[in-house]
């Protein structure tokens, strides 16, 4: 690790003025300190969002659940609010790595990271959650962009995410046997504008929606309306864990489980 | 069986200081004035080395020394050592190249050392490090074991043509031929035993220290064997006279034999103080660890078996590929020939066998001893081409071992090995029996019903451990011998002290050793320290691995409390005014029958050490007493071990539904820590034969060199075990024990793998079965044979 100056800002207004040139937000940590562990990420600057009381929380109301951005996983993962309302996001929070990193990693680290691997995007963007930051309001339609890419400018922090309550939803998750990250994770919801399919781990440029799946549901919502529809292993990322082949029957045998579950 | 003695699952002592934060580490000791060294490390598998220009480095803040392979040469400091000498079949030596603790020309693997960067902090330490500039000439690399020997490919050491360190064999060729020849049945298997990266919790490390009023050096280390290390930093590599040389492991978490051997970091630290004028600390990070620790195992096998048509083996064929890595590491050599072949036998009758081993030189790191060493590859071996030879026959598993089990002992195998006891058949029953072998049929029904497939595999391992008779060792090429030593000091207050050469890195000997000596000499276990790990502590000793702290080590121990136990009855003899012979010595207690008085132990260590009755009578004064103990044979742990998997084969993961393991250890001293060593060494096969395997890719970049993609069982990955033990007791060491280790991570990738080709009806599946390789293999069709 190189010397990096080292801030704790407890408002949301003090943490973006010191947000400039390439200070970097710690929301979390999971990525970002093993990277300057190793000497491969040089910040200037870290900025600590973990005291900004109103970066936390989680909320029912009229739009929908809100969960603050630097809500731990293992906060998500308890909530009775978000239990009540979307059963299957409580399972998504729980299942990510192991427990010390649930009681660390927050919402807002995860999605303003964008992994290709990770559980969140994924289930933000079947549950077409609202990303809030400090200067506006992103759908997730809009916000995940590619690998380790988003919507967000250089100087915006996410403050809470927004989930509208869906009628249905599950998220089924094929581990990496090493990272634990998603080989393969795919989020099924019924919303009132109709199914939507958002898989992980899985696609060569990031979390993707299944469109050929959601056409599938919008017929019925049962795993057997989606015996036969394609995953194009073309689009699927290749390494040591899983071949695109496996990749892509993997999304098939997951979006069914998910249907199967989320019933 | 007292409360604390042989056979009493005493809690183990040395958990509270680990516990509670209290174990001393190398890198929880600091020494006055302490500087920090750092690795510049080859980011190329194969190249020269053109220019070192160290400069930049120098100059940067806190930099005190930057040293390379030419400071090395020009102290004329060794090269690091490999101490088994193997002949090749045609009797010509290996063919080793220098293994320079510092690179000297080339580098040969990624992660080998080239430069040693010493700073006032840590930091500052990298930061320099950064700055040393190396031009690389990049070579091609060898990666690819079965290629590696081919023309046309890089040479690794000029040393070594065709990057062959040897073609060694063993066994009778001619027969074993004819023996195929005449065979009704021949069943072959081609296997990759998988290279496994040792994953120690404590990473290497090493603190090195000159003292310059007395010319001597420390060596803070974590080493599984502080004298061997000491004697080849001080013999071969020529650091320092072995007796200004002492060398401390301290509290060592985790070797897995990893931290047997004397590395290139270690030594450079020692070597750098004096240089330096200052104590210099090295700590591995665990990219460091995974890069530079020896890796274990890697073989590419074929291997055959032959039959009768009434099912009796006849005989074994094996050709091996063992991949010995960029240098030859300490033990190197004799892990797939003196440690692998000679268990080729298993638990079997059979009446000859050849085994053919060419060690091959790769652009990757050195491979050498890893849990079982050798062993678990042998097992592996056996244990598949049994399996496969039952299912291709149609024979039952279970019963095609049972009918070719050794049956009378002592037993001497064609591949050099005399078994001198066991009780096979009895293994076999127990374990049938808690494995509900019986019900496995309505098990896989049940599985089938829910899309499963359920498989069953076995594993009838045989294992060599208390390594070893120092004779028969020698007699192959090993360069010291393996007995242990041990030192009983009584003090005059009747506590004892037990200064062992074995040593303790997650073993419980300081609960183990101590619950000999409480049984022995009738004292508290509380009144007992275990001592060892330090070569001013303890005169000599030849460390642990190999299953050998309990039959050699504590041996060793058995044999020091005779020796106390004799001088303490003569003292007896005189306090009591009674004849020596007439006093007798249980629990505790001096008695005679021509007295109604008696002594407890700690009265008379007292007299001994005050005196008063014994001295001018021909008796020193003193109660301490020393032992060697060279074992006369290995001991042979075995046992069955019975996995039970199920396959989701939408997914290709496999679970562990079962595991039952009857091993057969001889005498247990403290049944808990048995059971634990059994329990850590199943999960350690189950991670060779589900999780782990070290990929390094065609340029020789390991691809495995974080835990993000290097798989380590976790709890979830493993099942509840049931373990059973017999007791045959060895004849081979006054305790009877024999070992145990190692046993689990022998035993488990054969039941591991025999289950899953059991389930999925075919034999093609490699280790690590990971979800991706079960995933493809069941979409292959059972085998015929299977499938009737």
């Amino acid at each position: 690790m190189y010397a990096f100056q080292y801030h704790r800002p407890a408002s949301l207004a003090d943490a973006a003025k010191l947000l400039t040139g390439d200070a970097k937000l710690l929301a979390g940590g999971h990525t970002l300190i093993p990277t300057m562990k190793q000497r491969l990420a040089n910040p200037p600057a870290l900025i600590d969002l973990a005291r900004i009381s109103e970066l936390r929380g989680i909320e029912k109301g009229s739009s929908g659940v809100v969960i603050g951005a630097m809500t731990t996983h293992d906060e998500v993962a308890n909530s009775p609010v978000v239990r009540s309302a979307i059963d299957g996001l409580c399972d998504v929070a729980g299942e990510i790595g192991d427990p010390h990193v649930r009681n660390r990693g927050t919402i807002g680290g995860s999605i303003a990271n964008n992994d290709p691997a990770a559980d969140y995007p994924a289930a933000a963007l079947a549950l077409a959650a609202t990303i809030v930051t400090n200067k506006r309001e992103i759908k997730a339609d809009d916000f995940f962009k590619g690998l380790f890419s988003t919507a967000l400018d250089e100087s915006e922090i996410i403050t809470r995410v927004t989930f509208p309550v869906p009628k249905k939803f599950a998220y089924m998750k094929f581990a990496n046997p090493a990272s634990r990250y998603a080989l393969v994770g795919v989020a099924v919801a019924q919303t009132g504008d109709g199914p939507r399919v958002a898989v992980t781990g899985a696609g060569s440029n990031g979390v993707f929606r299944h469109q050929a799946m959601e056409a599938a549901l919008g017929k019925a919502w049962s795993a057997q309306s989606l015996a036969g529809v394609p995953t194009n292993a073309s689009d699927m990322v290749s390494d040591m864990h899983a071949d695109a082949a496996y990749r892509a029957h993997l999304v098939g045998v997951l979006a069914r489980r998910a249907v199967a579950k989320a019933q | 069986m007292t409360a604390t003695g042989i056979g009493a699952p005493v809690r183990r002592k040395e958990d509270q200081r680990f516990i509670t934060g209290k174990g001393q580490y190398t890198d929880d000791i600091n020494r006055p004035g302490q500087a920090y060294a750092v690795f510049v490390r080859s980011p190329h598998a194969h190249a020269t080395l053109k220019t070192i220009d160290t400069s930049a480095a120098l100059a940067a803040p806190g930099c005190l020394a930057v040293y390379t392979g030419a400071d090395i040469a020009k102290d004329k400091v060794g090269n690091l050592i490999c101490g088994w000498m193997i002949h090749s079949k045609d009797g010509s030596p290996m063919k080793a190249g220098p293994h320079p603790a510092l690179a000297q020309g080339k580098v040969r693997y990624v992660g080998d050392h080239v430069a040693m960067v010493i700073a006032e902090t840590l930091a500052q330490a990298r930061d320099a490090a950064e700055k040393v500039r190396i031009d690389y000439a990049v070579l091609p690399a060898v990666v690819d074991l079965a290629a590696a020997q081919n023309a046309g490919q890089a040479q690794i050491h000029t040393e070594a043509p065709n990057n062959t360190v040897y073609q060694w064999h063993l066994g009778d060729k001619a027969k074993t031929d004819a023996a195929f020849a005449a065979a009704a049945h021949v069943s072959k298997v081609s296997l990759i035993n998988n290279r496994l990266i040792p994953n120690a919790i404590e990473p290497r490390a090493a603190i090195g220290d000159y003292d310059s009023g007395q010319d001597s050096f420390t060596l803070y280390t974590t080493s599984q064997n502080p004298h061997v290390t000491r004697l080849v930093l001080a013999a071969f590599i020529g650091i320092a006279p072995e007796h200004k040389l002492r060398v401390i492991a301290p509290d060592v978490g985790g070797g897995f034999g990893s931290k047997i051997f004397i590395y290139a970091e270690e030594t450079v630290c020692l070597w750098a103080a004096k240089k330096v004028g200052r104590p210099i600390k090295w700590v591995a990070d665990r990219t460091e660890s995974f890069l530079a620790d020896a890796h274990g195992r890697d073989h590419v096998t074929t291997a055959e078996i032959a039959l009768d048509g009434g099912g009796k083996i006849l005989a074994l064929r094996v050709k091996t590929k063992a991949n010995l890595g960029a240098y030859l590491s300490t033990f190197a050599s004799s892990v797939p020939t003196y440690l692998y072949a000679p268990l080729l036998s298993g638990q079997y009758d059979i009446a000859t066998i050849y085994c053919e081993v060419d060690g091959v030189y790769t652009n990757t790191a050195p491979v050498d001893a890893y849990r079982g060493a050798g062993r678990p590859e042998a097992t592996f071996v056996v244990e598949r081409l049994v399996e496969v030879a039952a299912r291709e026959t149609g024979r039952d598993p279970a019963e095609f071992r049972r009918q070719n089990f050794i049956k009378s002992f002592p037993h001497s195998t064609p591949v050099i090995m005399t078994y001198d006891a066991g009780n096979y058949a009895a293994c076999l029953d127990r374990a049938l029996e808690l494995a509900d072998y019986a019900g496995l049929g309505s098990r896989k029904a049940a599985s089938a019903n829910s899309g499963k497939k359920r498989g069953l595999g076995f594993s009838a391992y045989i294992e060599a451990c208390g390594i070893a008779p120092s004779q028969a060792v020698g007699s192959l090429g090993a360069g010291v011998g393996l007995w242990e030593s041990a030192e009983v000091r009584v003090n005059p207050t009747g506590s004892v002290e037990v200064l062992t050469g074995s040593h303790s890195h997650g073993q419980g000997h300081e609960t183990t050793f101590a619950q000999l000596v409480s049984q022995r000499l009738g004292i508290p276990i509380e009144q007992i320290t275990v001592v060892h790990g330090d070569t001013d502590k303890v005169q000599f000793g030849m460390g642990t691995y190999g299953s050998r702290s309990g039959a050699v080590g504590m041996s060793a121990i058995y044999h020091a409390i005779d020796k106390v136990i004799v001088k303490a009855k003569k003292v007896a003899g005189f306090v009591l005014e009674v004849p020596e012979n007439t006093v007798d010595f249980k629990e505790g207690i001096f008695s005679s029958s021509a007295t109604n008085k008696t002594l407890t132990f700690p009265e008379v260590a007292l007299q001994a050490y005050i005196a008063h009755k014994v001295s001018g009578q021909q008796l020193e004064p003193g109660l301490k007493e020393g032992a060697f103990f060279d074992p006369t044979n290995f001991t042979f742990p075995s046992g069955v071990h019975i996995c039970e998997v199920e396959i989701d084969p939408d997914t290709g993961a496999t679970t562990i539904e079962r595991w039952t393991a009857v091993d057969d250890f001889g005498t247990l001293v403290n049944p808990m820590i048995v059971e634990g060593q059994v329990h850590g060494g199943i999960a350690q096969g189950v991670g060779q034969a589900l999780l782990e395997g070290a990929v390094y890719d065609r340029d020789g970049q390991l691809l495995t060199a974080s835990y993000m993609d290097y798989c380590m069982p976790r709890a979830g990955d493993l099942p509840s075990y049931q373990v059973a033990m017999l007791g045959t007791p060895c004849p081979s060491n006054p305790l009877g024990v024999k070992g145990c280790g190692e046993a689990g991570a022998i035993a488990a990738p054969a039941a591991v793998i025999n289950a899953i080709t059991d389930a999925l009806g075919h034999e093609q599946i490699a280790m690590p079965a990971t979800p991706l390789a079960v995933w493809r293999a069941a979409q292959q069709a059972p085998s015929k044979l299977a499938a009737e």
